[in-house]
């Protein structure tokens, strides 16, 4: 490893953004223009009567390169603001995650079982097959997906990691 | 109105005087606009990139925000070399591009082009107008956006519907931003801080840029008395130029890869570095890791993504440098502070012994013009007059910033950031409309100058008295330089071959055309040209292998500067040197 993977580190940033036509093609302009790493990206409208959205980007990079782009966001026009909530104190982070598994008999019991030890929904199904809902750390569905590989895994579909801090504050 | 008329009204409203522009299909309503009305002047360009560098001009010699106007497709793409150089420079453009009608938005449409996406990575902010109710509050908002915090171009486009539709005008009062609000005052207990270590400092240097020059006159004069009451030298970067006086015995030239050879050397020994609206680009440090190593840096900016971005510093303050500088001169009173006059002494001793070897120096003999022999004469006959200068891109701009002194701001005006040729003479044009009455050079090289050579017809059209100072080497001289010193010689595609009769030249445009071929001859050119009434362009046949010194080799670092062609024979560039631009 380079010194600088040493001390590359993963981030979840959080910005504030007015909800206006390319706005995301600014955000993601600047990370392809300048070279920085985008691990997961989500966006949603979070405050409609003020057309705000909130973006949830995981990165990673050393912590100059950290500060780099979370000034770099900050500048864009439509930013409201950005936080850093690996470093501003305990957050939650979560992700959704659909699963797609196909198959009949034992394995496809087995995925019902494995499911319910990890609190996955099944949204839908048919005789031969089942779609799982499952939320929580991307970890959690790290691991889920792997035990579904030899069950008839079909297909996965994931939301990216949307994080919020602890505690009263807000952003 | 329609919002052909609104946008007229709102440029009107925002103080636009000049717009440089050139009409085609999808503007066809604001040019109809343009022509019902005699408050906002239109400039006839001959090529977009020409409209974009003229509105530069305008707006670094004024410090007001410069107005474009384009058609869509190759209107809005011919622009983005100018909005990419404002952007790289920091200067404050609004353009206006057309653009196809909104239904036909996305359908390959007659010279569409996805302006807003192809814009985005060049412009500080871009707009796409879809209601002729938004025109008004788009346009103040752009010009809110271009001229705040760090200034850059903005683009507007509008499809050619929202310019025949009829919508509200609102006034500029009327608009705030609801999010972008940059930081103006620098956070006291930071700038307290910085006061403390220049006071202590045993061998300070002002590192100056760009900043200095967009916070406007008041920053230069504030940089100006700090300085005296410091005793501390001061540089400045080349877009720098002017805001400390450039005759002053307290400045110590231009600093970077041609800047002279004691301010490399100060930047590198300083204690204390006070870096005042710069960037620490690689221009400046050289390799980075052998940067001024020893130094406590202060670094002001008004914009947060500058610190830290290249060389972290120990002191960051965030805001426009002319009031950060207000602040420091009011403690500095306030606590009766006083630099170490003892040590300041030593360190200009040092400085001197470093002046000393004369790193700007050379050879002028009877036969050959030297460059930097023309511009040095240039200067001593126009320095008692009010004078611009402008530059293309190469040797010829660096020896004009070694040898041209600028004593105020506003009046130098070259393309630091993107390099871009082409930028000198389309430049002076906009700097000659907002001073009529101003000697305008643009001082340039025979390659640069055919980049953008279009725009005498410009100053042809409107009698703009620019003086085009070509030093001709019949090279492309900085790219000759380079592969002279780092590929062995060998000149692939860097001579000029099939040059214009530059005198024949002028002529067909209808402008005066000069040449000299000897030393002898220079003043009588510069005299003849400087009192000429219309627009001249002078050749001036210069020594065709002359090399820009001293120069920081790339991959060296910035105090291990080549100082002229004896010391280079000493000199092996490496190949990760060689992979630098």
């Amino acid at each position: 490893m380079t010194d600088v993977e040493k001390c590359s580190r993963r981030h979840t940033i959080a910005a504030l953004v007015d909800n206006e036509s390319g706005v995301l093609a600014r955000v993601i302009g600047l990370f392809s223009g300048r070279g920085y790493n985008i691990e997961s990206l989500t966006v949603a409208e979070t405050n409609p009567s003020e057309k705000v959205s909130r973006i949830t980007i995981v990165t990673s990079g050393t912590p100059m390169v950290i500060e780099q782009i979370k000034a770099q966001l900050g500048r864009l026009v439509p930013v409201h603001k950005v936080g850093d909530l690996t470093i501003e104190g305990p957050h939650v982070e979560r992700e959704l995650a659909l699963i797609k598994v196909a198959g009949t008999g034992e394995p496809r019991v087995e995925s019902l079982r494995i499911a319910d030890i990890f609190r996955a929904r099944v949204v839908d199904s048919t005789n031969d097959s089942f779609v799982f809902e499952l939320t929580g750390a991307s970890s959690k569905l790290d691991a889920f997906v792997d035990l579904m590989k030899p069950l008839g895994l079909v297909d996965v579909s994931r939301t990216g990691i949307v994080a919020i801090s602890r505690g009263a504050e807000s952003l | 109105m329609n919002g052909a008329e609104i946008i007229i009204r709102s440029l009107v409203d925002q103080g636009v005087e000049v717009i440089f522009g050139y009409p085609g299909g999808a503007v066809l309503p604001i040019y109809d606009a343009i022509f019902g009305q005699n408050k906002l002047r239109h400039i006839l360009v001959r090529h977009e990139q020409g409209a974009v560098h003229a509105a530069e001009g305008y707006a670094r010699s004024t410090g007001k925000v410069g107005a474009v106007l384009v058609t869509s497709g190759p209107g809005a793409t011919n622009a983005v070399t100018g909005l990419t150089d404002a952007l790289m420079d920091s200067i404050p453009i609004v353009c206006i591009t057309g653009q196809v009608a909104t239904h036909l938005i996305g359908n390959d449409a007659f010279q569409e082009a996805d302006t807003t996406g192809i814009t985005r990575p060049c412009t500080k902010h871009n707009y796409l107008v879809k209601s002729a109710d938004d025109v008004a509050r788009v346009v103040h908002e752009a010009f809110y956006v271009a001229r705040s915090g760090r200034p850059g171009p903005v683009v507007i486009d509008m499809p050619k519907d929202v310019q025949l539709a009829k919508g509200d005008y609102v006034g500029p009062e009327t608009v705030a931003h609801r999010t972008y609000q940059p930081r103006i005052q620098g956070e006291p207990s930071a700038i307290e801080r910085a006061v403390k270590l220049i006071a202590g400092a045993k061998r300070p240097i002002f590192y100056t840029g760009g900043g200095v020059i967009n916070a406007g006159p008041e920053a230069s004069a504030r940089l100006i008395e700090f300085a005296r009451m410091t005793g501390v030298p001061v540089t400045n970067t080349l877009m720098g130029l002017g805001a400390f006086p450039g005759s002053d015995p307290q400045f110590v030239g231009m600093l970077g890869m041609h800047g002279t050879y004691e301010a490399n050397k100060a930047m590198h020994d300083c204690d204390v570095m006070v870096c005042l609206g710069a960037r620490f680009d690689d221009r400046i440090t050289g390799r980075l890791d052998a940067f001024s190593p020893n130094s406590q840096k202060i670094h002001v900016d008004i914009d947060p993504s500058s610190i830290n971005k290249n060389v972290s510093v120990d002191v960051p303050i965030i805001g426009d440098v002319g009031a950060v500088l207000g602040d420091m001169i009011e403690i500095w009173k306030r606590d009766g502070l006083k630099t170490d006059s003892q040590a300041l002494k030593a360190w200009w001793g040092t400085i001197d012994e470093w002046r000393s070897i004369k790193c700007l120096s050379y050879d002028q003999d009877e036969t050959t013009i030297k460059p930097q022999y023309a511009i040095e004469r240039l200067y001593d006959l126009t320095k008692d007059r009010e004078t611009f200068i402008t530059t293309e891109v190469g040797q010829h701009q660096m020896w004009a910033a070694q040898f041209y002194k600028f004593e105020t701001p506003n009046h130098w005006m070259t393309s630091g950031g993107l390099g871009t040729m082409g930028y000198g003479m389309p430049a002076a044009i906009g700097v000659q409309l907002a001073h009529p009455d101003a000697l305008v050079v643009d001082i340039a090289g025979e390659a640069s100058i055919l980049m953008c050579i279009q725009e005498l017809s410009t100053a042809a059209q409107y009698n703009l008295p620019i003086k085009v100072f070509v030093l001709n080497n019949e090279y492309m001289g900085m790219v000759r330089q380079w592969q002279e010193l780092l590929h062995g010689g060998r000149y692939s595609e860097s001579y000029s071959e099939a040059l214009p009769d530059f005198v024949k030249l002028a002529e067909a445009f209808g402008v005066k055309g000069l040449r000299a071929e000897r030393p002898d001859q220079v003043d009588g050119l510069i005299e003849e040209m400087v009192n000429t009434d219309g627009p001249v362009l002078a050749d001036v046949r210069v020594d065709k292998v002359e090399n820009c010194f001293p120069m920081i080799p790339s991959g060296s670092a910035h105090d291990d500067m080549i100082l002229g062609p004896v010391d280079r024979a000493k000199r092996e560039v490496t190949d990760a040197g060689k992979a630098l631009v």
